[in-house]
């Protein structure tokens, strides 16, 4: 059974996604045997990956070769300690937004449950696989979950910010496929460590193509983590959506970085030859200003979702700068700010819809409206992600923010580095306390309060779920460090990957 | 032979392209299907082109890379899906919005631009 277990993760959602558009689940009125099925699914994924972790924690990384065709030649499933942690952030994710829709979000549509599960798939088959072509499949199979889902509930606005979605989405999946057109017809592989091998022994005027190839890659892994010149579709997306889905699409962005760090530390990283770490001098300016444009952002926006939206993209800025430090340090200071960025963003979408429901016509935008009915519950809630996610102490944010600072070395990206985290979380800060007092203390002065849009228990306990998990990465803090450090390690540690592949240096 | 073919794919490419940068749903799903033919066509052409090459080992004196031929499979499969979902957006994009603008509006002043060139005229 632990032979199989790195296919487990992506097999659970898929099925059980399946097998919720069956007879005894499909139906209008049947919503409460999808719910005890989302349930069922949602936790046995929760073990799975679990399982994973601590498989891999003792026994090292894991390779697995679909119908068993041998690397270089099969597609590869390659879980190591990076990959089993992200599949576990997503599955307790999910878990979050799945007990959060029970409030009555899944009832808007028939199919959001089985579609949350194949988004699922998408992004745990993302995480896992080592074959640049088997990538691509799983980014379009989270993508095309993710459209539908994206206009789960219907509206004007949901047309009009999916239509952008697509089209944006479906050109970039065209480039995708340029892009591996050209890897694999310089390289003549497509398993992510068997081109590490194939990429250094290129000859010039390949080495030109490849180079083009590696840069369309990219724009690609740019769009989905909404990298600056690419962020544009981002912040009105994610406020359009609805609040669960939101939530969910915080780990889309981070696939796309996640990508970043796999595909240019193994391929182009610093065993490449003539291409050895040839997006360095692209990905420090991007880095910069995403993180000053998302800033900026965050303090431009008119409601609570539009800001966690731009919150998003600053999250991506700061994650693209612990990756162009290219220090196994920053890498692990990276995937643990990783983490809690992608709960507590996701806790903010929720968050922001819990108050709207209570807020009138009003919503989440900031202005005056009639007074909040659970002010207490919101307002502590509200106050823990929002301290988190500018990075005060005690709460994850901090701690995250901490380690990436500490962990540059050079003198001049410390400047950087340093003034540019430290002011964006000030600026964090102004555009949170400003929502926070606009939302809580501005009321219209007669407006009564009626009992209207009471948060139900669901909700209250998917947001509490994600922002414990977000507190516990600072009670275990050290064993979290440790865990990304060695993940860290691992991804840096390409001979590793190679052994495990039985592939070895100097061609075939 | 090599020639033809990059012409054509730059040709489809550039025409695809083109239509993507147009503001209505219309003219952009047309040119979402020319860009993913370009790019079946380009990920055809990954593996080499080859005449009287067949795919199976010993039928034929040369072979052809398999491989390339698998990709274009998978993606004409999922670029085919891709289009039928982007089809049925723009149709209901046009039901909700009332028009078949990508902004769901018109831009800014193109009305004033018709209508005092109209003038003109």
């Amino acid at each position: 059974m632990t032979m199989h277990l790195s296919i487990l993760p992506i097999l659970i959602p898929m099925v059980g996604g399946l097998l919720m558009l069956l007879p005894p689940f499909i139906g209008a009125e049947r919503y409460n045997a999808r719910r005890a099925a989302t349930t069922v699914i949602t936790l046995a994924h929760l073990f799975t990956s679990i399982w994973l972790v601590y498989t891999i924690v003792n026994q090292g990384p894991m390779m697995y070769a679909v119908g068993d065709w041998q690397p270089p030649f099969g597609i590869i499933l390659y879980a190591d300690l990076l990959s089993a942690m992200l599949v576990l952030l997503t599955s307790v994710l999910a878990l979050g937004i799945s007990l959060y829709s029970f409030a009555g979000t899944d009832r808007e549509g028939r199919y959001f449950h089985p579609l949350v599960q194949f988004q699922i798939v998408g992004i745990c088959g993302a995480f896992l696989t080592n074959d640049l072509f088997n990538l691509f499949v799983f980014f379009e199979v989270l993508l095309i979950a993710s459209y539908a889902l994206m206009i789960h509930g219907g509206g004007k606005q949901r047309t009009a910010a999916n239509v952008h979605y697509v089209i944006l989405n479906l050109i970039g999946s065209s480039v995708f496929l340029i892009s591996l057109g050209t890897l694999y017809g310089t390289t003549g592989t497509l398993n992510i460590a068997h081109m590490s091998l194939r990429v250094a022994e290129l000859s010039d005027s390949q080495a030109l193509i490849a180079q083009a190839g590696a840069s369309l890659l990219l724009i690609v892994f740019g769009l989905k983590s909404a990298m600056l010149p690419l962020h544009f579709w981002l912040p009105r997306t994610y406020a359009a959506a609805t609040a669960p889905v939101a939530a969910l699409f915080a780990i889309m962005t981070k696939v796309g970085v996640y990508c970043i760090f796999r595909v240019y530390t193994i391929i182009f990283g610093d065993n490449a030859g003539e291409l050895a770490n040839l997006i360095d001098s692209l990905i420090w300016p991007l880095a910069i200003l995403t993180l000053i444009v998302g800033t900026i952002g965050a303090l431009a926006s008119p409601s609570l979702r539009t800001l966690a939206g731009n919150l998003v993209v600053v999250s991506v800025g700061t994650l693209l700068l612990a990756f162009a430090i290219r220090t196994p340090e920053a890498t692990a200071a990276g995937l643990l700010y990783l983490v809690h960025s992608t709960l507590i963003t996701g806790a903010l979408f929720l968050i922001a819809e819990m108050l709207g429901q209570q807020r009138g016509k009003a919503l989440d935008r900031f202005v005056v409206a009639r007074k909040l009915h659970q002010p207490a519950l919101l307002g502590a809630l509200f106050f823990i992600a929002a301290l988190s996610v500018a990075g005060l102490p005690p709460f994850s944010g901090f701690l995250g923010k901490l380690v990436i600072m500490q962990s540059v070395t050079l003198n001049q990206d410390k400047i950087w580095v340093w003034s540019l985290v430290l002011i964006s979380s000030l600026l964090t800060i102004v555009a949170l306390s400003r929502a926070g007092t606009t939302l809580f203390w501005r009321h219209a002065p007669n407006s009564g309060i009626d009992g209207e849009g009471a948060v139900s228990r669901w909700q209250i306990s998917g947001v509490v779920l994600l922002l414990a998990a977000s507190v516990s990465l600072v009670i275990f803090g050290a064993a979290m460090l440790e865990y990304t450090t060695n993940a860290a390690t691992q991804l840096h540690n390409l001979n590793g990957l190679l052994n495990i592949m039985n592939l070895t240096g100097g061609g075939q | 032979m090599e020639t033809l073919y990059v012409v054509c794919v730059g040709v489809i490419t550039a025409c695809g392209v083109f239509l993507c940068l147009r503001g209505r749903t219309f003219s952009i799903v047309v040119g979402l299907t020319m860009l993913s033919y370009a790019v079946n066509l380009f990920l055809f052409s990954s593996g080499r082109l080859h005449l009287d090459g067949a795919a199976v080992l010993g039928t034929s004196e040369q072979y052809a890379d398999p491989l390339p031929q698998a990709l274009v499979l998978t993606a004409i499969v999922i670029g085919f899906a891709m289009i039928a979902f982007v089809v049925i957006l723009a149709m209901r994009g046009r039901a909700d919005l009332g028009n078949d603008l990508v902004d769901g509006r018109e831009p800014p002043d193109t009305k004033k631009l018709v209508n005092s060139s109209r003038g003109k005229v």
